[in-house]
């Protein structure tokens, strides 16, 4: 595995790798999404409490299940970075920690969209929301904290510690805040249990949350080639690059 | 180094740093003053019933901690790494994670113990009821070190920054919020008459959950920070 893996330390190697990678996840996302939307938001029938408010759960919950998915994949790169020292693994970092920022506002977003009509307030002090809320809160300080330094290098470090304590934090904090104040409804979805949700909801949810995957695979894959190039921009493959891109451009 | 040498030096070093603090009280006594001054708005803002306060009290007397914690976390490292000490700390054959547990020890012993040793003067000034103050103390008790030892990761992920303040409460705030409901909750149940063993348990068991992760945090952060 380690013969595999290895190659892919260096910048030139990732981004010929993430470059063969790009156009499908960039497709598989634009189908997955706009079908998934399209069937929740047009044709899937109306909730019979909710009627057709409920319709934000098409984005309200992918973004929310993909705001905790980012930041298990920045720690995992953190972790990479301290402990084999791989810089594409920190560059990893500062890729994902906006993307997982924007989507957790999505979700916070939607959700407080969603809880004006049906819970009559923008805003409730629940176990969910607050725990959301101070997810967007980790993710703001793992790149105020990335960016802070004037030696990128120590940043991405210091960045990448804080990362991972923040991921032995997040548990803890969801288990506190859940015991402390819920209003939010359970799960939807379970592995063990029949799904709460006719197939005709269902599907297109299942879509959405496949759709939202690959558009948040392919925006980090997309904002890591950049951040390489950046990065590597004295090297020569990458001048290289850049040169016949503009000389294609002309 | 063998492992008395390494535990000489880490008191070594808690001897130092307790002979320092002592002789430049006013870093000590500032955050300690910070929270009384904290707590005396509060009547002042929200009117000084003894209804409101009396609820409001946990909760002001633990932000106004947490907050207090953040001012005194300069002290920390700051000092060191300008004048190189910390720097021979990383190079000293000593376990890394040992010396920061020992500066996090003599941190709590000069911000988190003055705190309990305050919080009966707080929880007189906010009139909580006085069969609270004893859950009150033992929360501070057993939830200051864990904040001692949060600080010290957030302190050595910032040290080299000269202007770490405003970045550090980003960083650390939202870390503290488990400590803050189940040291409220735990206060909160004896103001009802139930018992707060549990609260207070678990709040102990992440104190020494932190205390035993945090000093390798804090070492990598060092390291990170020295370069």
């Amino acid at each position: 595995m380690w013969k595999w893996l290895h190659p892919y330390a260096k910048g030139e190697a990732t981004y010929r790798l993430l470059g063969l990678w790009q156009p499908w996840l960039t497709g598989l996302a634009l189908a997955f999404v706009s079908v998934g939307l399209v069937w929740g938001l047009f044709y899937a029938p109306p909730d019979y409490q909710q009627g057709d408010s409920y319709r934000i759960i098409f984005i309200h919950v992918p973004s929310a299940m993909f705001s905790m998915g980012a930041y298990t994949g920045m720690a995992i790169a953190a972790l990479i970075a301290l402990v084999w020292q791989i810089r594409t693994a920190e560059w990893a970092i500062a890729a994902i920690a906006p993307v997982g920022a924007t989507l957790t506002f999505v979700a916070l977003f939607t959700g407080a969209v969603w809880g004006k009509p049906m819970w009559g307030t923008w805003w409730e002090w629940d176990a969910r929301l607050t725990s959301q809320l101070i997810l967007l809160f980790l993710y703001i300080g793992v790149l105020a904290l990335y960016y802070a330094f004037n030696d990128a290098r120590t940043g991405a470090k210091a960045a990448a510690i804080l990362a991972l304590v923040g991921v032995i934090n997040v548990p803890i904090i969801h288990f506190s805040v859940y015991w402390w104040n819920s209003l939010h409804q359970g799960a939807t979805i379970t592995k063990f249990e029949k799904p709460s949700m006719p197939p005709e909801m269902l599907i297109p949810l299942l879509i959405s949350i496949a759709g939202f995957l690959f558009l948040t695979a392919a925006l980090i894959t997309q904002r890591l080639r950049n951040e390489i190039l950046k990065q590597e921009l004295h090297r020569p493959w990458a001048m290289a690059k850049l040169g016949v891109e503009a000389n294609d451009g002309v | 180094m063998n492992r008395a040498s390494s535990w000489q030096l880490m008191t070594t070093i808690m001897r130092r740093d307790l002979a320092v603090a002592l002789r430049r009280r006013s870093d000590v006594i500032n955050p300690l003053l910070f929270v009384v001054i904290v707590v005396t708005l509060f009547p002042l803002a929200v009117g000084p019933g003894p209804d409101i306060l009396g609820r409001i009290a946990t909760g002001v007397i633990w932000v106004a901690a947490l907050l207090s914690s953040l001012l005194g976390s300069e002290r920390l490292f700051r000092d060191d790494f300008l004048d190189g000490n910390l720097e021979q700390m990383v190079l000293s054959p000593a376990p890394l994670p040992l010396l920061a547990f020992g500066k996090v020890v003599v941190h709590w012993l000069l911000s988190g113990l003055p705190l309990v040793i305050l919080a009966p003067v707080c929880a007189l000034l906010l009139k909580l009821p006085f069969a609270a103050w004893g859950t009150l103390m033992l929360t501070l008790l057993v939830g200051t070190p864990m904040l001692s030892a949060m600080t010290a990761v957030g302190a050595a992920l910032t040290v080299s920054l000269g202007r770490g303040g405003a970045l550090l409460s980003l960083l650390l705030l939202p870390l503290f919020i488990p400590l803050l409901i189940f040291a409220a909750a735990a206060v909160e149940s004896t103001l009802v008459g139930t018992s707060a063993y549990g609260q207070v348990l678990l709040l102990a068991g992440l104190m020494l959950l932190t205390l035993t992760l945090a000093p390798l945090a804090v070492a990598a952060a060092i390291r990170v920070s020295v370069n």
